[in-house]
């Protein structure tokens, strides 16, 4: 605790889906630049509580940036000004002391607001049971080396497989489109002989679930990319585009 | 198939072909131009070859839908991705680094637009449309390579069609990278490839395209 620094913090505050929301300006003092962000965060809000005030609503969970629950628009980037990480692994040496922080939601007609900087991420569940498994027959448990996978494939496939879900492609995204994040668990499936034998249906299901939830569509900006706390690669979505046309042709 | 052109990747897919097909055309038309640099004579035979024939005719219609197709597309994807992003907008500027054009392709596309608007006016008016118009009342269409040099000898029409041509080489070095991950025509190793082809295919035809008005502006 040998440095702490003096923010102003510009939050977005808002009741509800319907409510109409506004930025509620704060000052936080002597953060320890070793805290993270979302530590930083209840700090502000111990002090709005002292104060009988409201404190801000904001999704978090495991805190080690593996559950993808937390989100949060900083000063004009997804999960903030540090590179391949969640708001939860960022921390406050990142900032200056006397910097102003913008904090506001995720921002997309299918991510609408709960409250405060919490989002309604539902959108991304209804896209995966739409498509986003394998059926298997059940009975004895399958030797692990039964079905031979080349080592690349399966590197891609789990390349893919680390999406969490944490919707910053959508945040990020100028068109708010979900194209990222249905690519790699389109991939993560289609790269592997189990996911194969659904793949056609897979593909159809999960981008028509896509397009009626009001997502937009993908201009290839890369911005995604560039904010994906686990650098899934939009080498992806040109798969999720072959598989779609693959199946739209055959059917 | 049945709702291939209501969804997003299928309105893309449409992009893409349309705006492949485009790129092949300007491959075309600057081939056509080039014979300008070195041979007058050459260029008016094509001019000839080309002007209110059956097969010109049918080209220019395919062309003119290919070009409205893509325009529209690019207007319904447009307007649905604005939706997309909701009513609240963000307060803070967007502080991702990204690749500006690809960011601007819209805006890019109506300066090529208006840019196609003026080039229709000052040259295919005056060369395939009065050959239509009034070819049959014996009406002698003035030579290709005097329609160009005409215009190309005032300075400010060189200036349009340059700038004309940089909006187009900005909108063509995110286009063709695009259209061909949008088909699906890409992986990690490509990726890169691709957009080193698209730099290099955007400039050939830009500076394919530029020859003739800066040659004319030169050498009269």
């Amino acid at each position: 605790m040998d440095k702490t620094i003096n923010l102003t913090l510009k939050v977005w505050r808002q009741n509800g889906p319907r409510e109409k929301g506004h930025f509620e300006t704060y000052q936080v003092k002597n953060i320890s630049v070793d805290s993270s962000f979302l530590e930083m965060l209840d700090i502000l809000n111990e002090q709005l509580i002292s104060e009988n005030k409201e404190p801000v609503a904001f999704d978090h969970d495991c805190r080690e940036g593996i559950c993808g629950m937390c989100s949060l628009y900083i000063n004009g980037r997804p999960h903030g000004p540090d590179d391949d990480v969640t708001t939860c692994q960022l921390h406050m040496r990142r900032f200056k002391d006397g910097d102003t922080v913008t904090i506001e939601p995720w921002r997309a007609k299918a991510f609408p607001v709960i409250k405060d900087l919490m989002v309604n991420r539902s959108a991304f569940d209804e896209i995966i049971a739409a498509g986003g498994y394998v059926s298997v027959s059940t009975g004895g448990v399958p030797d692990g080396n039964a079905i031979p996978i080349p080592k690349p494939d399966a590197d891609e496939a789990m390349d893919a497989a680390a999406c969490i879900g944490c919707g910053a492609c959508v945040a990020a995204c100028k068109n708010a489109s979900a194209m990222l994040f249905l690519s790699a668990k389109v991939s993560q499936l289609a790269l592997l002989p189990q996911g194969r034998v659904e793949a056609k249906r897979r593909a159809i299901a999960m981008v028509n679930k896509m397009n009626e939830l009001g997502f937009g569509a993908c201009t290839n900006t890369r911005a995604c990319e560039a904010e994906c706390p686990k650098s899934v690669s939009i080498s992806h979505i040109a798969r999720l585009n072959r598989e779609f046309l693959k199946a739209s042709f055959a059917s | 198939m049945s709702n291939f052109l209501t969804v997003n990747i299928g309105r893309k897919f449409i992009m893409s072909i349309s705006g492949i097909f485009l790129i092949l055309f300007l491959l075309f038309h600057m081939s056509m131009n080039m014979v300008l640099v070195f041979s007058a004579e050459g260029y008016d035979m094509i001019c000839e070859f080309l002007g209110a024939n059956w097969y010109a005719l049918a080209g220019t219609l395919v062309l003119a839908a290919g070009v409205v197709i893509h325009i529209l597309y690019a207007t319904i994807l447009t307007l649905q991705n604005r939706a997309a992003r909701g009513t609240d907008r963000y307060a803070a500027s967007n502080r991702t680094v990204t690749e500006w054009s690809s960011k601007n392709m819209y805006v890019l596309g109506l300066i090529v637009v208006l840019g196609l608007l003026l080039h229709l006016y000052n040259f295919w008016y005056n060369m395939q449309y009065a050959e239509i118009a009034y070819g049959h009342d014996g009406y002698e269409v003035p030579a290709g390579s005097k329609i160009v040099g005409d215009l190309f000898v005032q300075p400010l029409y060189v200036a349009i069609y340059l700038v004309w041509l940089a909006a187009l080489w900005f909108h063509l070095t995110h286009g063709f990278w695009s259209a061909m991950h949008t088909i699906g025509w890409n992986n990690k190793i490509w990726l890169d490839r691709l957009k080193v082809i698209s730099n290099i295919v955007a400039t050939i035809i830009i500076i394919g395209f530029a020859v003739v008005p800066v040659k004319f502006l030169i050498f009269k």
